[in-house]
């Protein structure tokens, strides 16, 4: 079997006295989408944050392609090239063009030259339907297009993973169908995706596996029909039961 | 209601009294004034004709001169402050912190002192460009002091989540740190940093206890240097409207960017 693109190993972290992450054992394979579900204040976004390190694990440790970027020793700006993150808030540079957010870190960190990093970015652009507002100002642009760009910011770097925190959740309900098409495309293209999300009908089409966290912990994993459909759990099935409320 | 009866139109009983007695106070004074010693001591126009080339030349131009470099020493000293005081590294922000506490603690009258009598003084050591260049860097030891809280301020009024982004990226903190944080956080400095360039102009007024040459003059002291010669009073009044035409621009152009920093959030 081949080394999985995303292994965590007894992961703890801690927020001064509050235990988030309670001990997470958890591995992503090459081209598995997995989505993690739960209600929130479960630690399914601070498990996300780990895997590219913006949020430093107390303890355990994190390997994305058998390389331990837990280990200091480890070139993380490198290893995040090749680990694209889309956050809930789009987090694009409103100093810059759409077509500069998508330039910039090719130009600084992978050494393109311009036109290099612009044919790469209008390609993107193009992928995720939105080539028309380059050279606007992410302030111009729908919350549906901003988390589009976002997405084709992080694809410029060439990941071999994507991760999503909430993609969808700042959005207005008509803007999430476009965005949630743009990540349903990219699975189909087999990219490895990690996804915290609670738009369930996504994670039921799309997921090859769901991992349900709550109180720190994985309380249940598995494929969509089950964990989704028939839950084993009490908490699960409460948790699923609110959702279907809403 | 009870209250609007005892109003007249639009002038409540307090305003009128208070207008009669404004009108009172400014009879009087121009009755008592001696007008004629008023203008020949403060609106001399054959003195202010006198000071004029040298004004302008001199004075003015070495105000100016002062502040802007003053301001960028400042500016530099400050941006290498305010990264300290946001550093992960504890003596870094330790030194940043009494540097800026102390610097804005102490007057500055007494900063430039120490640099201009008290460094040579004790150490024999001038620093380059004589008096005003001590001066200079002594303004620039308190103004990096002060700037430095307001480019933290700016730094910090970045959101998070775009040091995140650029970090996620594969941008280094310092690449971050310059690419992106510190262009949107000078947008929202642009302001302060007027205002302390206006404090600036006027802190450049204590150049003249330190002791100029006739070609290093600032306006305070070329005010002065004229008050003594005509035993008149009128090269303050010209060097004072002179402040108010650099400042008084500049303090409605902050406000104006003010305005405009309040509407683009």
């Amino acid at each position: 079997m081949s080394t999985p693109a995303i292994q965590i190993i007894d992961l703890h972290k801690y927020f001064g006295d509050l235990e988030v992450l309670k001990g997470i054992d958890f591995q992503i394979d090459r081209g598995e989408v997995v989505c993690i579900v739960g209600p929130s204040g479960s630690g399914k976004s601070t498990l996300l944050r780990c895997v590219n390190l913006l949020e430093e694990p107390t303890s355990g440790q994190v390997l994305i392609d058998g390389i331990n970027i837990t280990d200091p020793s480890t070139d993380i700006d490198q290893m995040r090239t090749r680990i694209g993150m889309v956050f809930q808030q789009f987090n694009l540079f409103p100093h810059l063009t759409v077509l500069r957010n998508l330039t910039i870190a090719q130009i600084k960190v992978l050494k393109r030259s311009k036109e290099e990093a612009e044919t790469v970015a209008m390609d993107m652009l193009e992928r995720v339907g939105v080539a028309d507002k380059a050279h606007e100002y992410p302030i111009r642009c729908s919350g549906g297009q901003q988390q589009r760009v976002a997405i084709a910011r992080s694809l410029c770097m060439g990941p071999e993973m994507m991760l999503f925190d909430e993609p969808t959740s700042a959005l207005d309900p008509e803007l999430v169908g476009e965005v949630l098409d743009v990540m349903r495309s990219l699975a189909r293209d087999g990219m490895t995706m990690m996804v915290v999300t609670h738009e369930m009908g996504f994670a039921k089409d799309v997921a090859d596996r769901v991992v349900f966290m709550d109180d720190g912990v994985i309380v249940e994993e598995g494929p969509p029909s089950e964990v989704l459909v028939n839950p084993r759990t009490d908490r699960a099935r409460r948790f699923l039961r609110m959702v279907a409320e809403k | 209601m009870a209250t609007r009866k005892r109003r007249v139109g639009p002038w409540s009983l307090g305003t009128v009294v208070a207008w009669l007695i404004t009108i009172f106070v400014v009879a009087m004074l121009a009755i008592v004034a001696d007008w004629e010693r008023i203008g020949h001591h403060f609106f001399n126009l054959e003195v202010a004709e006198a000071m004029l080339p040298q004004l302008l030349t001199v004075a003015a131009r070495n105000t100016v001169i002062y502040t802007i470099a003053s301001f960028c020493i400042g500016f530099v000293l400050a941006l290498m402050l305010a990264l300290m005081r946001l550093s992960s590294f504890g003596p870094a922000r330790a030194f940043a912190l009494a540097y800026i506490e102390l610097f804005r603690g102490l007057p500055a009258l007494v900063t430039l002192i120490l640099l201009a009598f008290g460094i040579p003084i004790a150490f024999s050591l001038r620093i380059p460009g004589g008096s005003m260049g001590a001066a200079v860097t002594g303004l620039s030891i308190v103004a990096g002091a002060y700037m430095a809280e307001t480019i933290r301020g700016g730094i910090e009024a970045v959101p998070r989540g775009q040091m995140e982004a650029a970090r996620s990226l594969g941008m280094s903190h310092g690449r971050t740190m310059f690419s992106i944080i510190l262009p949107q956080a000078f947008r929202i400095m642009i302001p302060p940093l007027t205002n302390e360039f206006v404090l600036l102009i006027k802190d450049t007024s204590l150049f003249y206890v330190v002791g100029s040459t006739p070609a290093t003059r600032e306006l305070v002291k070329f005010a002065r240097d004229f008050m003594s010669d005509r035993r008149n009073a009128t090269p303050l009044t010209v060097i004072a409207i002179v402040y108010l035409l650099i400042t008084l621009p500049l303090t409605y152009l902050v406000r104006r960017l003010e305005a405009r920093v309040g509407r683009g959030r």
